[in-house]
């Protein structure tokens, strides 16, 4: 399987902290890669290094084989990539539906959106109907991590980053966030997904990397560090029988 | 849990408050047609002033930039106004509404295309070097203010520019007992044009979207491919040519220009968008218009208090609501 993104000894500074201390990882095509990791690992540091939103300082990143690195935010966007924040970075004072147009980005109107896409994601996530002329910020944590989610999902993208989906969110809401992902994932989408909950990790992921202080730790198959207690105990310092 | 989302509502209070404002100032007033000549003559001035501040209110609401410079657009585009009446003696002083309509139109398009060349320049000299450094953007903003002003005086000299109204626009029409005068009502009906075309273009437009958006969360607009350099120049120049329009404007209502005119709005600039709620332009709009209707009710009734009713409502709304009539809801 090829890999569609590629880091190579990244560093970056982010004023004047190192964060990331030479990160290796390779995302292989229509795979979903985990990212693990304790607080400030540099789990967030490295979605935000790929986007270009802090800047590698060293080191190669490429996508599809070309690098990006250097190259500004829209710019690596408008390659496919699809970005879904820890923060959610919902218009809160937008409609559901203007918040899905602007991802819609060959759409000037709801009108354009492709209707069969668009139907696809209401399925998934019926809510967002629901509340389509309502402005983002009326919706609840969950359903604003929903519409972060969707904008994601609302055109076929080459690679989605998504952090920490689950974080803070009922386990309802992160039952249906999963099935949502797996229907990503079944559709061959290539995601690189940062998880600090292990559960959602095990039931998505198909490789993973665990990063500590910058770097990456291991890089394997997820099936193997599920199985093994003890490799969980050693990178995470916990373990899915704990969970 | 659905049923325990709001309806979304549209928040109408602001707009109830400037109902209020001017039915509290009748009984003050006194005479009905006093009352609505003031009334008018607010209006229009509040139109003005939103003409003028409306990309203010962007620009700061979309990059964070402070502009202080904003109103060498205002006194270029008055400046130009003038030289172009001038050049239209024959259709401005002819005593024929079109003829003179003409002369103000050609007049208008004049300071829009001149300030907004000095707009997309001004962004690209002074403001590009220092975005996210407030403090810097104060100081070279007011420092191009100045250069500005001075290269008004070296083009059209220091001593005050008449820019009379056209023979058409001159007088009043009268209702009842009030006067009002021709082009307060001209001044209103641009206002309102403006702040139309500005709302249908945020509300129906992809282009709308994507400033409202960039004003709440500009790294996640950019996160989805969007530009948002480009998006700003682009609303620079557009609220650089709108404060050059406002310039003409302001200058036909005192029939005047003096090359201090952009520092002397700066302040009243800056009063209307942090009452509205920066980078809201329906806040600067109602904003405006509350400040246009107080200045004139308080002018009339005690004109000591006019001087500083501005400063007084802009704390009464800060008080009543802290970030504005229509805060920007992420910033």
């Amino acid at each position: 399987m090829s890999a569609v993104l590629q880091l190579q000894g990244v560093h970056t500074h982010v004023g004047d902290y190192h964060i990331l201390h030479g990160v290796d990882l390779e995302v292989p095509e229509g795979e979903v890669t985990m990212l693990l990791g304790r607080n400030g690992a540099g789990k967030t540091t490295t979605l935000r290094t790929i986007m270009g939103l802090w800047p590698a300082s060293r080191g190669a990143v490429r996508f599809r084989g070309e690098e990006i690195h250097g190259q500004a935010t829209p710019d690596i966007a408008q390659r496919g990539i699809a970005y879904v924040p820890e923060a959610m970075g919902i218009f809160v004072d937008l409609t559901v539906a203007e918040n899905m147009v602007l991802a819609a980005r060959a759409a000037a109107r709801v009108e354009d959106i492709d209707r069969a896409r668009l139907e696809w994601v209401f399925s998934l996530f019926p809510a967002l109907k629901q509340f389509w002329l309502f402005p983002a910020g009326k919706l609840s944590g969950g359903q604003k991590q929903m519409l972060a989610v969707a904008r994601a999902m609302i055109e076929p993208r080459a690679l989605l980053l998504i952090d920490e989906p689950s974080k803070g969110l009922a386990p309802s809401i992160v039952k249906n966030l999963i099935a949502a992902l797996r229907e990503l994932k079944a559709q061959r989408s290539t995601i690189l997904l940062v998880e600090q909950n292990l559960g959602v990790a095990t039931a998505l992921g198909d490789r993973v990397a665990v990063m500590d202080d910058g770097r990456v730790i291991h890089a394997g198959a997820m099936a193997e560090l599920a199985a093994d207690q003890a490799l969980q105990h050693r990178l995470l310092g916990l373990s899915l029988g704990s969970h | 849990m659905s049923n325990a989302i709001p309806q979304a509502r549209f928040d109408a209070v602001p707009l109830i408050l400037l109902v209020v404002l001017m039915a509290a100032a009748l009984p003050l007033v006194g005479s009905s047609s006093t009352w609505l000549t003031l009334t008018v003559a607010g209006l229009a001035m509040g139109m003005i002033i939103f003409v003028i501040a409306s990309g203010l209110t962007l620009v700061f609401g979309l990059m964070d930039v402070l502009n202080f410079g904003h109103g060498v657009f205002i006194g270029f585009g008055a400046y130009v106004a003038s030289s172009v009446m001038v050049g239209m003696a024959d259709w401005a002083s002819a005593d024929s509404v079109m003829l003179n309509l003409g002369a103000i139109a050609l007049a208008m398009i004049a300071a829009m295309v001149v300030a907004a060349a000095l707009g997309w320049g001004f962004e690209r000299v002074i403001i590009r070097p220092v975005y996210g450094q407030h403090l810097k953007q104060i100081l070279i903003t007011m420092g191009g203010l100045i250069i500005g002003e001075e290269l008004i005086k070296v083009i059209w000299g220091p001593e005050q520019t008449p820019l009379p109204l056209p023979p058409t626009l001159r007088g009043s029409f009268i209702l009842g007992d009030a006067a009002i005068e021709k082009y307060r009502v001209l001044a209103v009906v641009l206002g309102l044009v403006v702040f139309a075309a500005l709302a249908w273009t945020l509300s129906r437009t992809k282009v709308g979207l994507l400033v409202r958006a960039g004003v709440q969360d500009r790294e996640m607009v950019e996160a989805l491919g969007y530009r948002i350099r480009r998006l700003f120049v682009g609303v620079f120049v557009t609220g650089s040519a709108l404060a050059g329009l406002g310039g003409v404007l302001w200058g036909m209502y005192q029939q005047m220009v003096v090359p201090q005119i952009g520092g002397q709005t700066n302040i009243l600039l800056f009063i209307v968008i942090i009452i509205g709620g920066l980078g809201s332009t329906l806040g600067c709009f109602v904003g405006a218009l509350l400040v246009g209707l107080l200045a004139n009710y308080s002018g009339f009734l005690e004109p000591k208090l006019a001087l500083f009713s501005n400063i007084a409502l802009m704390v009464a709304i800060l008080l009543w609501r802290p970030r504005g009539l229509y805060p920007v809801t992420s910033r």
